[in-house]
């Protein structure tokens, strides 16, 4: 629209017509207070307080319902309003408890703020006030009614926001009050959003309430450690009896991929880092066939004397290593070349839960030569959506899946892309998922029909033939000038690129392949597959690999997962390492299968698959290490050191020891040093939490790089990008905590349809996640209480 | 409450339901017919319990919070039964000016309740109100959709006994 000239405060301003003057104040540095306003959200004008004097209008006027209009003169501050706030907020203070000094808002108040501001201290009122109980709405949710104000964000994001609508108000007037859907208590989808845009203390949480005060916590924005969406999250840390606990996650950050959104697991399921039976010491199966705690020593000089042993007896091949979906990219890499170069074999896998191989095959193809014959590639059009992308596409394809419960990020991007720009939503789907509430077209299909589908949107009629819902379908995407294509893991193999080949038919267009958990992408980037090194490289044509390793790699496809079980129960796998994965639980794998295998796990927990093996190794979690990680879209983004456990110690590191104790050379697994041994990491002012981090984005815009350490995750990552372009982003906006879209280029030539499939979708819910999930308390409580209602229900 | 239905899945006569189904047509949307839906409702039903709330909900679209929102915005509308005969008695200036607390107070005497209490029969309940627009003819008192003005303590007792006798008469 037009741009508008008005003047604010005797300063002359340009905003596009339209714009509301409090955002277009904003956008210039002047700032009007405003409780109800939240951008994104619809207007409600119910605080009052964002009022401003425009010239020649005879009342004051609310500055977030008046747009800008051309020649408007607005005063955002003189003494006429300054005591207007002021006579808002005593009011809003004639029942507000004076409980700051245990609110858990206090501190972080907007409510405090502005009374400080405007010194609305003293009240006119001398009656009692109404004290209501504090009452439990659900484990995550507690809501103590005379501190609210009545703003309604809390309403208007879970229902405009969410599409939960499980916040409303009754009654009115001095009576007014917000209510849970079901009377007493919520039902909804636990996200905390409303807790989180409460701007007083009026909704807590279950888990923060009454622990600590805002001021005693570091806040180290990371990334959460659950599903593929990759979405910032703010611990709050402090200093506990071994190490720093994590007291609080929230969305404090708003600047990561997810904007203003974070789910239950985001926010409240990291207390599994917290729980008292955490693995801190080192165990060893002993003679009686107990396991039993004994030094970081003993524990990995044991580990590595049998795995050389094996090794030296019996060769790489009879050795097996499982890799994880939550750790970092460095971590997943540096596994996969101890695997190949160190055990000397190519027997690694992951638990897979989307098939990127056949997608980074896919669109390959797309930009080969029959895309044009003057070979430029027509890469432009056929590229990989990023997260952001899906905020602001004109046009979005959701095919299978069940964004709402496994990708609750990509779900609010689209709900408010739907919202705020219209966006034509398609949904496809064996499911009546939630999704289909925003979408433009929905299209129920049989489950196996996602082939037939992709060949009928294609132009082959005879697919689904007869059916006039996909007719419309198809002939909507048709007029569409770009399009994004997100993709469960109902497509893999052959599926994924005949959808691919689909789109190179559109204009423009770009794809999602989603996979289930925080470094799903990473593990399969990083190349933990039997037959392919990172960035997709087949195992047969690694020489360049060989080049920086500075040895030869094993060129034959090993076992994967399901290979390596078999093997070991026909007594042909020697060992097996397990780094943070459960695939005893995961996989049904028999526990008597691996009897005769000497099996090295590492992980936070005993799991089922911890508590066969021959020696353990506590490992820190992905709040407890720096690094980076993948999310399912190609978003590369850093994770930042925010918790600490005693007695625990990163996959990284552990890698590096148990390497160093098979008599390999640590500077040729992690090449650290190569500039020179002269840095300063932060120790010299007292290095806390995030410090050293902090401290790396200096040293990057000074192009230091201090890798002193076999255990600097960032002298790897290096390595990664010299070898896998697509990862060759900017270091200094990746410290500095942006997310970088990975560059195209992921290889994988060859046709990835005659490759098995082991892709076993994870199916959690918005309340589980995995192995990991379980150890959650939050997460289990939430399931708990709404057992009951289910059941009641049927 | 009779949960008898005229046709499958509704808790309301047929003739009740028929005016429903016509009744979310009227509107540009379905919302604007919640008011008086809970209003003809609570006339048939005697007050909006949760299975009204339910199926208005489900008739017009949207969820039973929001029709509890709007329930608990209006005193006229209630979500607990009141007596067969609702008394309301107006204590709002012109018959507060004229005696409309004393008819209250007479009321409450009377039938051995206090505001917004049913009698153990279930005959009559109390209600004090605001104006009832009878300003001109104050004090005035409401029962179910009679009108009774000019009251004293006596005249009030003619009334409540008109209606029981009334009762009487219904055989109930």
């Amino acid at each position: 629209m037009a741009d508008v000239t008005f003047t604010v405060d005797g300063k002359k301003l340009t905003a596009p017509a339209g714009t509301l003057l409090i955002e277009a104040c904003r956008t210039h540095g002047i700032e009007i207070p405003a409780f109800c306003y939240y951008p994104g959200l619809s207007l409600q004008a119910a605080c009052r307080m964002c009022v401003v004097r425009i010239e020649k209008v005879p009342k004051l006027q609310t500055a977030c319902t008046t747009p800008v209009a051309e020649n408007m003169v607005v005063t955002t501050e003189s003494p006429e309003i300054a005591q207007a706030r002021k006579a808002t907020i005593e009011l809003l203070l004639g029942n507000h408890p004076l409980d700051c000094p245990v609110c858990d808002a206090g501190g972080e108040c907007e409510l405090q703020d502005m009374t400080f501001k405007y010194g609305a201290h003293e009240s006119k009122f001398v009656e009692i006030k109404q004290h209501r109980e504090e009452q439990q709405w659900s484990p995550v949710v507690f809501f103590d009614r005379p501190r609210c104000i009545l703003c309604y964000r809390c309403v208007r994001v879970c229902g405009e926001g969410m599409d939960v609508w499980a916040l409303g108000i009754q009654n009115r007037g001095a009576g007014a009050v917000i209510a849970p859907n079901k009377q007493d208590h919520l039902e909804c989808e636990e996200c905390g959003m409303c807790i989180d845009i409460c701007p007083v203390g009026a909704l807590t949480s279950g888990t923060y309430r009454y622990k600590t005060r805002p001021w005693e916590m570091n806040h180290v924005g990371t990334i959460c450690t659950h599903c593929g969406d990759g979405c910032r999250t703010t611990l709050g840390v402090r200093r506990g009896d071994d190490g720093m606990d994590i007291v609080r996650g929230d969305n404090r950050d708003k600047s990561g991929i997810n904007g203003d959104f974070l789910c239950i697991k985001g926010r409240y399921a990291f207390d599994f880092a917290n729980r008292e039976d955490r693995l801190t010491k080192p165990l060893i199966r002993q003679a009686d066939g107990k396991l039993a705690p004994v030094n970081w020593d003993q524990a990995i000089e044991f580990a590595g004397k049998k795995l050389r042993e094996i090794r030296d007896a019996r060769g790489g091949g009879a050795i097996g290593v499982i890799g994880s979906n939550r750790t970092t990219n460095e971590e997943a890499y540096l596994l996969q070349k101890f695997a190949r170069t160190v055990l000397g074999t190519n027997n690694i896998d992951h638990h897979r839960t989307a098939d990127y191989p056949a997608f980074a095959a896919a669109l390959n193809h797309s930009i080969e030569p029959g895309a044009g014959s003057s070979g430029t590639p027509a890469l432009a059009g056929k590229a990989e959506a990023s997260l952001r992308d899906f905020a602001s596409a004109k046009a979005i394809l959701m095919l299978g899946n069940d964004p709402t419960e496994q990708h609750p990020g990509l779900a609010w991007q689209i709900r408010t892309n739907v919202r705020l720009n219209n966006a034509r939503l398609y949904v496809a789907n064996h499911e009546l998922i939630k999704l289909r509430r925003q979408a433009t077209s929905f299209l129920q299909i049989r489950e196996g029909d996602y082939p037939a589908l992709i060949a009928y949107l294609g132009g082959d009629d005879s697919a689904l033939d007869g059916n006039g819902e996909a007719a419309k379908l198809r002939e909507a995407i048709r007029g569409e000038e770009s399009l994004l294509v997100a993709f469960g893991s109902e497509f893999r193999g052959g599926d994924v690129s005949a959808l691919v080949r689909f789109g190179s038919l559109l204009p423009t267009v770009k794809f999602a392949c989603l996979a289930d958990y925080v470094n799903s992408r990473g593990a399969a980037d990083m190349g933990l597959y039997p037959d392919l090194l990172p960035g997709y490289v087949p195992v047969g044509a690694a020489a360049h690999f060989a080049e920086e390793y500075g040895s030869a790699l094993p060129a034959q496809p090993g076992f994967d997962l399901v290979q390596m079980f078999d093997a070991a129960e026909r007594g042909a796998l020697g060992a097996l390492y397990v780094v943070g994965s459960n695939p005893i639980a995961r996989y049904g794998v028999d526990p008597a299968a691996l009897s005769n295998t000497f099996l090295i796990v590492q992980d936070m927990f005993l799991t089922e698959t911890a508590q066969l093996a021959d020696v353990v190794l506590p490992a820190a979690n992905l709040y407890e290490k720096a690094g980076t990680v993948t999310n399912a879209f190609g978003d590369l983004q850093m994770v930042k050191k925010a918790a600490d456990k005693a007695g625990v110690r990163t996959d990284f590191e552990l890698i590096v020891r148990l390497a160093g104790a098979l008599g390999a050379d640590p500077k040729k697994l992690v090449p650290f040093g190569r500039r020179g041994v002269q840095a300063d990491f932060g120790q010299a002012r007292g290095a806390q939490s995030g410090e050293v981090d902090r401290h790396g984005v200096w040293l990057a815009a000074h192009h230091l790089e201090p890798k002193l350490s076999p255990f600097d995750p960032f002298a790897i990552l290096d390595e990664i990008q010299r070898l896998v372009p697509a990862y060759n982003v900017p270091h200094f906006e990746l410290l500095a905590g942006d997310d970088q879209h990975l560059r195209p280029g992921l290889v994988r030539i060859e046709d990835a349809g005659s490759r098995r499939d082991l892709v076993l979708p994870s199916n959690d819910t918005l309340f589980s996640s995995g192995t990991l999930g379980r150890y959650s308390q939050m997460l289990s409580s939430v399931m708990e209480a709404r057992k009951p209602a289910e059941t009641a229900a049927d | 409450m009779s949960t008898q239905s005229g046709q499958p899945g509704t808790i309301f006569s047929p003739a009740l339901a028929a005016r429903f189904d016509k009744l979310v047509t009227l509107y540009p949307v379905k919302r604007s017919a919640l008011v008086p839906m809970l209003l003809y409702a609570q006339d048939e039903v005697g007050y909006l319990s949760d299975p009204v709330i339910a199926e208005v909900a489900q008739r017009i679209g949207i969820t039973e919070l929001d029709v509890r929102n709007v329930i608990s915005y209006y005193s006229l509308l209630r979500t607990k039964p009141a007596g067969k005969y609702n008394v309301q008695v107006c204590t709002n200036i012109s018959c507060m000016l004229r005696g409309g607390n004393e008819i209250l107070e007479h009321c409450k005497k009377k039938l051995g309740i206090p505001n917004k209490g049913v009698t153990p029969d279930g005959l009559f309940s109390l209600e004090e109100v605001e104006c009832i627009g009878a300003c001109s003819w104050a004090p005035a008192a409401q029962v179910n959709y009679d009108f009774h003005e000019n009251l004293t303590p006596e005249k009030i007792d003619g009334v409540l006994a008109g209606y029981k006798a009334a009762n009487r008469g219904t055989g109930k």
